[in-house]
């Protein structure tokens, strides 16, 4: 008896039961997303799918989730590159769903595009866990199965000007300068409502078309004594920006950009990157994300460490992660949890544990809005970071705001 | 304000050179066998990322690496028209223009394929110059004088070289050029390789300051349509005053209005030229 106990599990495992006896204790849970593997915003994506890719790794090689009625399950990646396109991101979640059979979608990076997909989604009855996606708009459509891992567009920018207030209590100009997509749009009109709540003056706000690549007619218009430059767009156009600000000789306090600056790739820009502020969803720096503070906070810790995660990554990779590396990797972790509270792949059970969440990963705080913006990001906050020249004169990338988490102090970025 | 509106016109300006340059090209392929290419805006693509690989791969200066890329882009020229204008030149506008578009597809989807559509990014500075209220990058500056040098290699070619003499023989009555003993199919080749040539350093000399993808060179194609209007087609010394043109309206809109209506107010002064003064400012030649 005993004998044949041990074959049945031998089988089980490898996967040859499954078929003969109706029973299935292995699955595989097949989880759709596109990436941008090519176009402008490749940069930011591939870092996303990495983290999403290394999940998957660590996930099967754990021996993969175990639901109470003993079935395993494994996880497998199905994509396809969406070449940065809208058009061509529905297409695909349709065919990812209808012929791929995928049981679980991730978002593709970038608003835009995730905003696309999550329509698709919402219409098949697939749960979508968007990463890399910040625009609260998505959220205001009545979508129910839609969960975001970043903080909301809206908070993007508006720490940003908390911390001007504390470094220049003086300073009271602001000049606006962003790309005009969901995404910068959305940050920026909060930005602008939050700055002149606070008594700000906006001396500019001019968007920029994706894909710009001269900024001199923007820098140009920039008045004389204006206090804080902030704005921006993705990776591509907010480099050239940052790059033809220094150029420009442009003097201002604070120079606070989207999404570029915390990508260990903005280094490459020498000179032109010291003093550029960015809002990061998470930095390796940030090590209070740990048991200690889920503790404090009564939240259960869920996930690897700060530091596993780095490692891990780096090892992979060979290259230090970045927020859109952490997103892919949480988006995986927040699913597999999920699937593990519901003890099931039943959409209607995961969106119910998924509603429920409410947990500290090395990523930060977790929980979604289950009102009226469902699925929106409110537990998560932002980290604003400062590339700043240490003692040897080489760059690095420093937290300066909030005060929790700060590795130095923050500096002016060019006053004379 | 004074200081920024100088500041936007000597930007804009500077750009202004090397619009002209690229609209040269155009220009030039207009004048001597009425073909508009439709392949301009790649080819300055294809500048862009000659300099690149250059620059990256073999560590070659980007301005050394311009005599290689005027090298390519003249033996492009000398394809192109051998493989898709020569047959057609006779035919219909329709046929030289469809020809000239197979082109332009086919090298944007090679180059999407070798390429993708990722930008990128020569990475070089000169640091910049400050004069007053103006600060330009040094690699502008460079650039606008680089397209003044080419422009003026060009008129010397045209006007002191035997080939240069023939080229305008076979523009101004193919016929009696032929009746002379000049072969009109080598003139047509050669300046169709001349046309592309001032692409590709156009678009050499634009890598040195703005990030690209294979894509890069559409926006640029537009603009020499406009400029060529503005300054007479086929009028080589237009283009360039065209493109100073063009280039002092995108400095100079911005200080009075949102940037993105820039576009507008250069599509309406196309279609303004073209109904009241069709033969350009110049005049054709």
């Amino acid at each position: 008896m005993r004998k044949v106990c041990c074959l049945a599990v031998m089988m089980a495992l490898l996967g040859i039961l499954g078929g003969v006896a109706g029973a299935a204790p292995a699955k595989t849970v097949v989880i759709g997303f596109t990436a941008s593997q090519t176009g402008k915003l490749n940069v930011e994506a591939i870092r996303q799918i990495n983290g999403l890719n290394l999940w998957i790794e660590q996930v099967n090689a754990a021996g993969g989730v175990k639901l109470p009625d003993g079935t395993v399950l494994k996880f497998q990646a199905k994509f396809y590159d969406d070449e940065s396109k809208k058009e061509r991101v529905q297409e695909l979640y349709t065919k990812l769903i209808n012929q791929d059979k995928a049981d679980f979608l991730i978002s593709p990076y970038s608003s835009g595009l995730a905003d696309a997909a999550a329509v698709i989604a919402q219409q098949y009855n697939k749960i979508l866990i968007s990463a890399g996606a910040a625009s609260d708009s998505t959220y205001k459509k009545g979508y129910t199965l839609i969960f975001q891992v970043y903080t909301p567009a809206s908070r993007y920018l508006t720490g940003a000007l908390d911390l001007l207030a504390k470094m220049d209590p003086a300073a009271k100009k602001l000049a606006i300068i962003h790309e005009k997509d969901k995404f910068s749009t959305d940050v920026v009109e909060a930005l602008k409502k939050y700055a002149e709540a606070k008594g700000y003056q906006v001396v500019l706000h001019e968007g920029y078309e994706p894909g710009t690549t001269d900024f001199a007619p923007f820098i140009n218009k920039i008045p004389p004594g204006t206090d804080a430059i902030m704005g921006g767009g993705h990776f591509a156009d907010t480099s050239t920006f940052a790059k033809q600000l220094h150029e420009k000789g442009v003097k201002a306090k604070m120079v606070a950009l989207l999404v570029a600056p915390p990508e260990p790739r903005f280094a490459e820009l020498g000179e032109a990157a010291v003093g550029v502020i960015g809002p990061s969803q998470w930095e390796p720096l940030a090590t209070t994300y740990n048991q200690e503070t889920a503790r404090k906070l009564n939240l259960p810790f869920v996930g690897p460490s700060v530091p596993e995660f780095t490692q891990a990554y780096q090892a992979k990779y060979k290259e230090v992660p970045s927020y859109h590396s952490a997103g892919g990797y949480v988006a995986g972790l927040l699913l597999g949890e999920a699937i593990k509270r519901a003890g099931s792949t039943d959409t209607a059970k995961v969106k119910e544990a998924l509603d429920q969440m409410d947990l500290l990963t090395f990523y930060g705080r977790i929980k979604f809005d289950t009102g009226k913006e469902h699925g929106l990001q409110i537990g998560h906050e932002m980290i604003y970071t400062q590339w700043q020249k240490d003692a040897q004169g080489k760059l690095t990338n420093q937290l300066v705001w909030p005060e929790a988490f700060k590795t130095a102090d923050v500096q002016p970025y060019r006053v004379k | 304000m004074f200081g920024q509106l100088l500041s936007s016109l000597a930007d804009g300006l500077l750009l202004g050179f090397v619009y002209g340059l690229a609209a040269m090209g155009l220009s030039l392929i207009w004048g001597v066998m009425t073909v508009i290419n439709l392949a301009h805006g790649p080819v300055i693509a294809l500048g862009m990322f000659t300099a690149y690989l250059l620059f990256t791969q073999a560590g070659v200066n980007p301005y050394l690496a311009l005599f290689a890329v005027a090298a390519l882009g003249l033996g492009l020229g000398l394809v192109i028209y051998g493989v898709a204008v020569h047959r057609v030149i006779d035919a219909p506008h329709l046929s030289t223009l469809l020809a000239t578009f197979a082109v332009n597809m086919i090298i944007i989807g090679v180059g999407t394929a070798v390429f993708t559509t990722s930008p990128h990014n020569i990475d070089y500075s000169l640091g910049s110059l400050a004069l007053g209220p103006i600060t330009v990058p040094f690699t502008r500056v460079v650039a606008a004088f680089a397209a003044l040098a080419a422009t003026a290699l060009l008129y010397l070619f045209l006007y002191f070289t035997r080939p240069g003499k023939a080229i305008r023989a076979v523009a101004n009555n193919r016929m009696a050029a032929e009746l002379m003993g000049i072969s009109s199919t080598t003139m047509l080749a050669l300046s169709f390789g001349l046309g592309t040539l001032l692409a590709c350093v156009a678009g050499g000399l634009i890598a040195t300051f703005f990030p690209f993808t294979i894509l890069s060179g559409g926006p640029y194609e537009l603009k020499s349509f406009v400029i060529c209007v503005l300054g007479g087609l086929g009028n080589p010394l237009g283009a360039l005053l065209g493109g100073l043109l063009l280039g002092g309206l995108e400095g100079l809109v911005p200080a009075f209005m949102p940037v993105s209506w820039v576009p507008v107010v250069e599509f309406g002064l196309f279609v303004l030229v073209l109904l009241l003064r069709p033969q350009g400012l110049l005049g054709a030649r």
